[in-house]
């Protein structure tokens, strides 16, 4: 569904993705590991053309994505830290976006239901919680029904009931068979939805498999341990 | 397009600024009317605070505009959008509700108090000199993510236009007095807007004698219809460079 080839990107000296190729199919929950700095979220935005890669390509169902950007419509993103126009409602944030993606076949508002975001139409974007945030940020990525859902660290400012509302959430949307990138530094959370992981080390893949690949070949029952195993080994 | 356009809008009129902007230009308009005797005299003292504070404000309010509008911006480029329709939106929400502000805070007085052509010119040039004034602000904001860097360089950009280059203008005007400088001229004052839009309006205010051999040129050239059209021309040539360099680093950025 989406491949990615040979794909670098350097930030003045600094070498964040590193010929990169790597190849995600639909109906699977891709979980996206690696320490910081590793270039995780600037692979992400990559694929959203929000920075644009020095070389390399990015084909969405065979079609490159640079320079265009109807294939957008077929994405949801959640960011990490969602930024909103401050002075901004809710109720206009979400019709403002909903305006722009107007062509959207069929609008799901099941997060907006068990978020409760309705009850708080009215309040400025500004005046929001981290949390609260984030949950905009989910409704609005799930609203278009998209093909690929990419998750920047969803879980991190949610607290346990909403993050076990998105985990179901993104369980029923895999079973759709889209595509599903999550960012993620808790295992358990990994372990829970995820059904491959790719590990992205300074820029490159260290390794891309699905978990129950990993834990038979290192011969370990937590995912945690395991991919630490892995770690250590080729140190 | 449109859609974004009214957003952007939305946003810039729920902001007082705007509003402040129109009344201070009215204000201005109306007591200059009533200081200066005939509605000449007070359409030149009006030509040349417009021609002042309208390019200071609009680099100004463009440019924190851009800043803060960074995290809509942000938001919309995961969505289904072309770059440059949002660059394109943001620039022409700006600049026409700016635009709108002037037609009434200086349209309406000037309509009152001297309707002619040398009031439409004054009109014309203060919308194009807004025009150009946001395409340099954003091309401004585009080079640096430092708000405070960019503002300081759209200050910069206003000095230079507004006072430094009077004096760089004199100084040449200066040292080589004694040589021809008519055609020399010329082109200096079309390589800033706010001088050509200076021009266009003084020349049809009938002062234009006052200004010796070089206003007589002016006069020739300006005074046709030609002469217009090319400084007009000139001025939309000064808001697409800007404009269209802005775009143009703004597509390649990251975000």
């Amino acid at each position: 569904m989406i491949a990615i080839e040979n794909l670098s990107k350097t930030y003045g000296k600094l070498t964040v993705l590193k010929d990169l190729t790597v190849h995600f199919e639909g109906g699977r929950v891709v979980s996206i590991i690696g320490p910081n700095g590793a270039g995780k979220t600037t692979m992400s935005k990559c694929i959203l053309g929000m920075v644009l890669p020095d070389s390399g390509d990015i084909k969405f169902n065979g079609e490159s994505v640079l320079r265009k950007y109807a294939y957008r419509s077929q994405f949801g993103y959640m960011p990490q830290i969602g930024r909103y126009p401050e002075n901004m409602k809710i109720r206009q944030v979400i019709e403002m976006v909903r305006d722009i993606r107007k062509g959207a076949a069929s609008i799901d508002e099941e997060l907006i239901g068990l978020y409760g975001l309705k009850d708080m139409y009215d309040k400025r974007m500004g005046a929001l919680s981290g949390g609260t945030k984030q949950k905009v940020s989910a409704a609005l990525a799930f609203m278009f029904d998209p093909q690929v859902l990419i998750l920047d660290e969803p879980t991190a400012g949610l607290d346990p009931i909403s993050a076990e509302i998105l985990k179901c959430k993104i369980l029923k949307e895999k079973k759709k068979g889209k595509l599903i990138l999550i960012t993620s530094h808790i295992m358990s959370e990994v372990e829970e939805v995820a059904d491959e992981v790719m590990c992205l080390m300074d820029g490159a893949v260290k390794f891309h498999e699905t978990i129950s690949g990993i834990k038979h070949h290192t011969n370990e029952e937590r995912l945690s341990r395991a991919i630490a195993k892995i770690m250590n080994e080729e140190d | 397009m449109n859609k974004l356009i009214k957003y952007v809008l939305y946003d810039i009129v729920r902001n007082k600024i705007i509003v402040a902007y129109t009344l201070f230009l009215l204000l201005l308009s109306i007591g200059l009317f009533h200081l200066g005797g005939s509605p000449d005299k007070g359409l030149l003292s009006l030509l040349n605070l417009v021609l002042l504070t309208v390019p200071l404000i609009s680099i100004v309010f463009g440019t924190t505009h851009f800043y803060n509008s960074y995290e809509f911006m942000e938001l919309l480029v995961s969505q289904p959008i072309k770059r440059s329709k949002i660059f394109l939106s943001e620039y022409l929400g700006v600049s026409l509700s700016l635009s709108v502000a002037f037609g009434i805070g200086v349209g309406v007085p000037v309509l009152l108090f001297a309707p002619g052509a040398t009031g439409l010119f004054l009109l014309l040039t203060g919308i194009f000199v807004t025009f150009i004034f946001v395409a340099l602000a954003f091309l401004a904001s585009v080079i640096t993510r430092d708000k405070a860097k960019g503002i300081g360089i759209a200050l910069l950009l206003w000095f230079y236009f507004a006072l430094i280059y009077d004096g760089l203008v004199l100084f040449v005007l200066y040292s080589f007095g004694d040589y021809p400088l008519e055609k020399a001229t010329l082109v200096l004052t079309a390589l800033n807007p706010v001088d050509l839009g200076r021009v266009l309006v003084l020349l049809n205010l009938d002062v234009s004698a006052m200004m010796g051999y070089t206003g007589a040129l002016y006069k020739s050239i300006f005074g046709s219809g030609w002469g217009i059209a090319i400084a007009f021309a000139v001025m939309v040539l000064w808001v697409l460079l800007p404009l269209l360099s802005a775009r143009r680093v703004f597509q390649k950025r990251d975000l």
